[in-house]
C-alpha cells in the first residue's frame, strides 16, 4: 500500500537533475493507479445518505468482521517480524547447503495465487489432515478458527520482513559487531544493541507491509476460515457478501472504514520509521 | 478481445472511463460508447453485417455448465455452419453468478447470459436496462430449458442413514452447504430446506424458520461458492452429507468413483431453474441477434435437450427425460414462484442484509 522508501529527492534537489520531471511523473502515476480508484470508491460509498453508510459500518456482523481481520492480522505480521527476521538472519550470515533454494522459497507466497495457498493450507490443517489430525489430537482446532486465518496470514506475510531485513543485515558491517566484541559486550547485548537498533525500520517497513497485505486478504483465507459470521468472518468477505446483493454503496462504505483504518496506522507506522531512523542516526 | 474486459474491475474501469476525456486515453476495453476508436468497432459487428462473414457471441455463464456448454456450442457451431453457410465462434465465461451478471452490468458485452439465479439476471434489468423487465416471459418454460433439484450426498454406505431434509436438522449431522450471500447456489439449497419444513403437516413460516436455522447450526464450514463446498466434503472429508445441485452431485459421484459417495433423494425438494437470456443492448449493439436467438432456442431442441441431460441438468423435453429416467428419479418438486413468490421477494426476504438468513447467525443476547 504504502511505499517503504521516504523520498530522498527534496534534500537532493541541487544535485540529481530531473526533479521535476520525475517528481511530476510520480504524482501522476501514483495519482492514476492508487488515489482514482480510491477516489472513485469514496464517491461510490458517498451515494448513500449517512444514515444509510453509518447503518452499513457500524452492523454487529461489521463490526466482529473489522475486528477479526484487524487482530489476525496484526498477528500475522507480529508473526513474521519475529521469525521473519530469524530467517533472513540465516540466510544472509551463514552458508550452508542448500541456501539458494531456501532464499528462492521465501518468495514462494509471493507468486502463488491465494487460492492455491488457501486450498493447500486448508489441505494440511484440516481435522482429518495429518498435521490437522495431530494438532486437533493435542486439543488445537487450525482450520475453520481463527488460529487457522492467522496461519494463512502468517504464510502470505513471510515475504515482506525477510526480503526488507536482508539487504539490511547484508550491508550491515560486521566490523561493528566485532568492535562490540573487543569492548567487552557479550552476543546477546552485541545483538540488542547495535544490530537490532539498525533494523529496526526495517522490521517495521516489512511488518507495516505484511500487515497491510494480510488486511485486504480474501483468496486464501476464505478456504481456511470456515467463513461462520460472527467468528470467523473477515471483512473483506463482507465486502463480497454485499457485493453479490448488488449492494455497491454497502461494499464500498465497509471499504472506506477499512481504507481508513489502514491508511492511519500505515501512516503512524511510517512515522514511527522515521523516529526510528532518526533515533538511529 | 472481450477477454480483455474479465480482469478490468469494475472500479478501476469506471475510472478510467473518467480519465479517458481528460487525458485523451483510449479505453482499453470498448465498452464507453463515447470513444467508438475505429479499433473499437468490433469485428462480431462489422462480420454479423454480412452473413456469410465470422461471428462471435459471448456466453457468460455460471460455474457448472462448463462441461454442458463446451459441448453444446461444438454442436451450435456445427448446426449453424451447415445451415447458414457462416462460422461462429463462442466464447465461455464462467465464475460465480453474481460476480458474472456483476461483470455484465459493468460492461462485459456478453451476446447471451446463461446463469444460475432469475435474480442475478433480474439485475441486469434493474441496474442497467440491458434486457427488458418482461426478460424471463421470452422464452418457454420461464426462460430454463434445463433445470435440477437440491439432493444429498452421503458417504459410501449412507452411515448416518440420511433419508430426508429432517435428517438434516438431527443433532451430531454435519451438514456442508455454502453460504447463501455469497453463491446464488446455496441459495437454492436453503430455500429447498424452507420448502421441505412449509410442506410438512401443519407447517407454516416460523417452524420453517425454526427448521431452517436448526440445519444450519449443523453447518461446521460455511464455503463461500458450491465448489468450495464439495471440496470440503469430498477432499476434506469434513461432514456426513452435502447438500448440492443434483448435476453437480451426479459429476463428483462420477469423477470420483461409485464407491466413495452415494447420491440421496430426499422427498421433495426445489425446481432449480437456471434462466437464459439475450442482453438485448449488446446483441442489438452486435447485430447478433439473430443467431443469439438461435443459440439459446438451440437449447430447447432434442439435440440440445439432449446434450443438457448427458451433463446431469435435467432436460424440458418429455421424450428426452422419458429417455434419461434412470439417471433422474422422479421426485416431487415445488416452485420459487409457488412458494416463495419468486426470486424478486424471496432474496429480499431471506437473503439480504438483515433478512432471515442474517438471524440464525446473530448472537443471541
Amino acid at each position: 500500500m504504502s511505499s517503504p522508501h521516504r523520498p530522498f529527492s527534496i534534500r537532493r534537489r541541487g544535485v540529481l537533475p530531473g526533479f521535476g520531471l520525475t517528481l511530476g511523473y510520480t504524482v501522476f502515476y501514483v495519482g492514476l493507479l492508487v488515489l482514482l480508484p480510491l477516489f472513485a470508491m469514496v464517491l461510490k460509498a458517498s451515494t448513500q445518505g449517512l444514515g444509510a453508510f453509518w447503518h452499513a459500518v457500524s452492523d454487529e456482523r461489521a463490526l466482529a468482521a473489522y475486528w477479526l481481520s484487524f487482530t489476525t492480522a496484526l498477528a500475522g505480521a507480529g508473526i513474521n517480524a519475529v521469525f521473519g527476521v530469524v530467517v533472513a538472519w540465516v540466510l544472509s550470515r551463514y552458508t550452508f547447503p542448500g541456501k539458494s533454494l531456501l532464499d528462492a522459497l521465501v518468495d514462494l507466497p509471493f507468486a502463488l495465487p491465494t487460492a492455491v495457498a488457501g486450498i493447500a493450507l486448508t489441505a494440511v490443517y484440516s481435522e482429518n489432515a495429518l498435521v490437522g489430525g495431530a494438532l486437533m489430537s493435542m486439543g488445537v482446532k487450525v482450520a475453520f478458527t481463527q488460529l487457522g486465518i492467522i496461519f494463512a496470514l502468517t504464510f502470505i506475510g513471510i515475504p515482506f520482513v525477510v526480503r526488507t531485513v536482508q539487504p539490511v543485515l547484508e550491508e550491515l558491517d560486521t566490523d561493528v559487531e566485532e568492535a562490540a566484541a573487543l569492548l567487552g559486550a557479550g552476543r546477546w547485548a552485541t545483538f540488542r544493541r547495535v544490530i537490532l537498533p539498525s533494523l529496526v525500520p526495517a522490521i517495521l517497513t516489512g511488518f507495516a507491509l505484511a500487515f497491510a497485505r494480510a488486511l485486504g486478504e480474501y483468496g486464501s483465507v476464505v478456504f481456511i476460515s470456515g467463513n461462520m459470521p460472527m467468528k470467523t468472518e473477515i471483512a473483506p468477505l463482507l465486502i463480497v457478501t454485499k457485493l453479490e446483493q448488488y449492494d455497491y454503496a454497502g461494499a464500498t462504505a465497509i471499504a472506506t472504514v477499512m481504507l481508513g483504518a489502514s491508511f492511519l496506522l500505515l501512516f503512524g507506522i511510517n512515522l514511527l520509521q522515521r523516529w526510528a531512523r532518526r533515533a538511529e542516526a | 478481445m472481450t477477454s480483455s474486459s474479465f480482469s478490468v474491475p469494475a472500479l478501476a474501469r469506471r475510472s478510467l472511463l473518467l480519465l479517458t476525456f481528460a487525458l485523451g486515453l483510449s479505453n482499453c476495453n470498448k465498452s464507453s460508447n463515447a470513444t467508438p476508436s475505429p479499433a473499437a468497432g468490433s469485428s462480431s459487428a462489422s462480420a454479423a453485417a454480412s452473413s456469410t462473414e465470422p461471428v462471435t457471441l459471448l456466453n457468460v455463464s455460471y460455474d457448472p455448465t462448463r462441461e454442458l456448454y463446451t459441448a453444446f456450442n461444438a454442436h451450435f457451431a456445427k448446426k449453424w455452419e451447415a445451415e447458414h453457410h457462416q462460422k461462429v465462434t463462442i466464447n465461455q465465461s464462467h465464475g460465480g453468478g453474481g460476480k458474472q451478471a456483476r461483470a455484465v452490468i459493468d460492461g462485459l458485452e456478453a451476446d447471451v447470459v446463461t446463469l444460475a439465479v432469475a435474480y442475478d439476471v433480474n439485475q441486469l434489468h434493474d441496474k442497467a436496462k440491458l434486457i427488458p423487465e418482461n426478460w424471463q416471459s421470452r422464452l418457454e418454460q420461464n426462460s430454463s430449458p434445463y433445470v435440477s433439484t437440491i439432493v444429498f450426498v452421503v458417504r459410501a454406505g449412507n452411515p448416518q442413514k440420511i433419508k430426508d431434509w429432517n435428517d438434516l436438522a438431527r443433532d451430531g449431522v454435519k451438514v456442508i452447504t455454502p453460504n447463501p450471500k455469497t453463491s446464488g447456489g446455496a441459495r437454492w439449497n436453503y430455500l429447498a430446506a424452507w420448502g421441505y419444513a412449509l410442506k410438512q403437516p401443519g407447517g407454516d413460516d416460523a417452524k420453517a424458520q425454526a427448521f431452517v436455522e436448526k440445519i444450519y447450526k449443523n453447518v461446521p464450514v460455511l464455503d463461500s461458492g458450491a465448489r468450495g463446498s464439495t471440496t470440503t466434503f469430498v477432499e476434506r472429508g469434513i461432514g456426513d452429507v452435502l447438500v448440492t445441485w443434483e448435476n453437480e452431485a451426479l459429476l463428483s459421484v462420477k469423477e470420483l468413483g461409485k464407491g466413495k459417495l452415494e447420491i440421496v433423494v430426499p422427498s421433495v425438494s426445489i425446481l432449480t431453474e437456471p434462466p437464459v437470456t439475450v442482453v438485448d443492448k449488446v446483441v442489438d449493439k452486435h447485430h447478433t441477434r439473430e443467431i443469439a436467438e438461435a443459440y439459446l432456442k438451440e437449447l430447447y431442441s432434442p439435440e440440445g435437450q439432449e446434450i443438457a441431460a448427458k451433463n446431469f441438468y435435467r432436460p424440458r423435453n418429455a421424450d428426452v427425460a422419458a429417455k434419461y429416467k434412470d439417471q433422474f428419479p422422479a421426485i416431487a418438486l415445488f416452485t420459487v414462484d409457488e412458494l416463495f413468490g419468486g426470486w424478486a421477494k424471496a432474496q429480499p426476504t431471506h437473503f439480504n442484509d438483515g433478512g432471515l438468513f442474517d438471524k440464525i447467525y446473530k448472537p443471541t443476547k
